[in-house]
């Protein structure tokens, strides 16, 4: 493994970006975007300067390190605070810079009516400092720090416009869900520290053949719940649809290209971990499959376009969960369809962006409608996305999503028939309602609200949209071609030969773009007449109703979570108010009367003070008397 | 004649000086009944000066003759001082110091 010097710098460039706005304040407001944004691309070009290092190193060579100082150092328990550039992480680097860099420019038109722009580009800043910290740190400990810094950026910035209520609730609500994650990942990193005695990568791999099972289970559950909260994966789902709260471009950074996909990085980067522990693998599974069909059913029923995007995150990060749950001969298609994923869904996202701003800020889609004549550079730009997130050849998605239904197809047993149907399904769904967003946003007819005039936006802002539309038509290719990014990761994963095979990659293929057809056909269907009503109707089915409520998550949530919750902290404060605070104010009280008591004896009369010495003399004798005697 | 006798007559003046003290108010009559108890530790140190043979209970006695004189000379001092300013010569009414 070679030396570098230069990795801290990638981290640096935007953290001291965030602090220079930060701290500057007002004085950074003509300049601080331009700045931030400078340093991102500069944190990008750094990376790809290390790429083509570690592109013109041979495989074993290629992982780079530096150590930064001595972090903790107790007995025999030493943590070097160190930063580790390897193949997977370079793939997140540039995929954090890259596209962040392209926000950022995007940002400088998006939020230029804003009076806080600084401090937006700030946290954006601080956000793409802590990513890279997550994805570079070289042990348990230092991705912790980065997985609580992202934690803080996505909360500053959810509640960005924090003077509306509704957005304030919807950042406290991300960042408590969060938390239960993050309690996740501390009990793995304890976990590791109690049975292994070492938190970094390499240890944690060196030792993970010595440790029993249970004990890699039980981390790897723990990993597992870490990755669902950050990746918003089932059960702790219910965080992603509310932050869209925030301005459209964070939703595209980090709700739907790089954070939440923190919880696939985690695993695919534990995956010593988890292909000694067969359990937890299965749990990921199946925590993937039913992720990817209840985020896709949520999408169907959002009129909400930045809502719908978001359920759509869930359901594909669904899918990489599900990769990375096959193990060896599915981590390299999750970071794959991470990476293709992060392309065309930021550029949805920013295409969003676009439209609301030349909407009036409306997110309604049925207040959209024949757009495609007034925004022809979003539409097309957002249409790729839309045929990459779909699978059709030869765009991104169809190459990465459908080795993931290949992977999931021959995993082995009963559970590759299952969840290769899920995966499916999945795409059929997936199909369903990227179509009905497509047709309601920019087919059919007007139905604006009045005084609306929908204008292309700005170049700074289609530019980004246009490269990451770019990205999504070739990513895919040029990722699978030759099996460069298989090759290029292979080295980390254990991989255990050749895999059999139910059915070969063409019917699988041709089953996922007949599924997708179904999908798309419906959808056309539905919603492809003259009159879509402008506001939802009422009288649908039970099962509309249902899923129009996001499948009563955050009823379930309230009833199972928030109740008992709150009931059981009222009756801590009960109890802390009875029996500690009681016997605390007991003792206080018997002091007090027993002494408010003994001042009666005070009287200032001399005759009964000699009358007490009396007694007390004579008490004396006779004690003394009855023990002589 | 049996030395305890002696004794008998202490404890005897011991009590009735340690009951004046408790029940007088009158505080020259409480001096008195002090000065009955010291008399009447006195009489002990002597009778056991007798029984014991030596002279150690006698010398106690002088000593304490002189720390009575002592005594009587500050007590009576300070009851003058009291009456003096109260006009009252009564332990009872001296109860200030609680406040």
């Amino acid at each position: 493994m070679g030396i570098s010097t230069s990795l801290v710098y990638l981290i640096g460039l935007p953290f001291a970006g965030a602090a220079i706005l930060l701290l500057g304040g007002r004085r950074t407001d003509k300049w601080g975007h331009l700045l931030a944004t400078a340093l991102s691309g500069s944190s990008f070009a750094l990376g790809a300067y290390h790429l083509i290092q570690m592109v013109n190193r041979p495989a074993e060579m290629r992982p780079t390190s530096q150590k930064l100082f001595e972090w903790i150092s107790v007995g025999s328990f030493n943590v070097d605070a160190g930063l580790l550039l390897d193949q997977l992480s370079i793939c997140f680097v540039l995929l954090i810079t890259g596209v962040g860099t392209l926000i950022h420019i995007y940002s400088i038109a998006y939020m230029s009516e804003d009076r806080d722009r600084r401090r937006f580009f700030a946290y954006l800043n601080l956000f793409i400092a802590a990513m890279l910290l997550l994805v570079l740190g070289d042990s348990y400990l230092s991705l912790y720090v980065g997985w609580e810094g992202v934690g803080l950026a996505s909360y500053l910035l959810i509640g960005f416009w924090n003077q509306k209520p509704a957005y304030a609730t919807a950042s406290k609500k991300a960042f408590v869900m969060n938390r239960v994650g993050d309690m996740g990942l501390s009990l793995a990193i304890m976990i590791a520290f109690a049975t292994m005695g070492t938190v970094s990568f390499s240890g944690v791999a060196e030792q993970a053949h010595h440790t029993s099972e249970a004990a890699l289970t039980a981390m790897g559950v723990m990993l597992l719940v870490a990755a669902a909260g950050k990746s918003a994966q089932f059960p702790l789902q219910a965080w992603l649809g509310d932050a869209m709260a925030g301005p459209t471009p964070v939703s595209a950074l980090i709700h739907a290209a790089t954070m939440v996909t923190a919880g696939v990085y985690l695993i695919t980067r534990s995956n010593f971990v988890f292909d000694a522990a067969p359990i937890a693998q299965l749990l990921v599974v199946i925590v993937g499959a039913i992720t990817l069909i209840f985020g896709a059913l949520i999408g169907t029923a959002k009129d909400d376009i930045k809502k719908a995007l978001a359920a759509s995150t869930m359901s594909q990060i669904g899918y990489m969960i599900l990769a990375t749950g096959l193990g060896p001969i599915g981590y390299a298609f999750a970071i794959m369809h991470l990476i293709t994923h992060g392309f065309f869904k930021a550029g949805m996202f920013l295409g969003a962006g676009s439209v609301m701003h030349g909407m009036n800020d409306e997110v309604n889609m049925r207040k959209y409608g024949a757009l495609r004549h007034f925004m022809p550079i979003t539409f097309i730009t957002f249409g790729i996305g839309y045929l990459a997130i779909l699978g059709v050849p030869p765009f991104a998605g169809f190459y990465s999503k459908d080795m993931i239904i290949e992977s999931a197809f021959n995993s082995g047993g009963v559970q590759a028939i299952i969840l290769g149907s899920l995966t499916l399904i999945g795409a059929a769904i997936t199909a369903f309602y990227m179509t009905r967003v497509m047709i309601l946003t920019f087919a059919g007819t007007k139905r604006w609200d009045e005084g609306v005039e929908p204008h292309e936006s700005p170049w700074l802002m289609w530019l980004p949209m246009a490269v990451l539309a770019v990205g999504s038509v070739t990513s895919g290719y040029l990722l699978y071609h030759d099996k460069a990014l298989y090759k290029w990761l292979s080295p980390l994963f254990e991989d255990h030969g050749e895999h059999e095979e139910l059915l070969k990659p063409i019917v699988v293929s041709a089953l996922a773009l007949t599924m997708v057809a179904i999908g798309v056909s419906i959808a056309v269907y539905k919603y492809m007449r003259e009159n879509v009503d402008s506001i939802a109707p009422a009288d649908v089915s039970f099962i509309t109703k249902f899923v129009r409520k996001d499948l009563m998550q955050d009823q379930f949530n309230e009833k199972f979570f928030m109740r008992p919750g709150q009931l059981l902290t009222k009756g801590l404060v009960k109890t802390e108010d009875v029996v500690v605070d009681g016997s605390v104010r007991a003792v206080a009280r018997m002091a007090i009367g027993s002494g408010s008591g003994l001042r009666g004896l005070q009287n200032g009369f001399v005759r009964s003070y000699a009358a007490l010495i009396l007694i007390g003399a004579l008490a004396l004798i006779a004690a003394i008397w009855v023990v002589v005697s | 004649m049996d030395a305890s006798n002696y004794l008998y007559i202490s404890a005897l003046l011991f009590t009735i000086g340690a009951v004046g003290v408790v029940v007088r108010r009158n505080a020259i009559v409480v001096f008195m009944c002090i000065e009955l108890m010291l008399n009447a530790a006195n009489l002990s140190f002597v009778t056991f000066s007798r029984i014991n043979g030596n002279l150690d209970g006698q010398v106690m006695a002088f000593f304490t003759m002189v720390v009575a004189a002592c005594e009587v000379v500050v007590g009576l001092a300070i009851i003058v001082a009291i009456y003096r300013s109260r006009r009252s010569a009564s332990v009872d009414d001296a109860s200030l110091l609680k406040r």
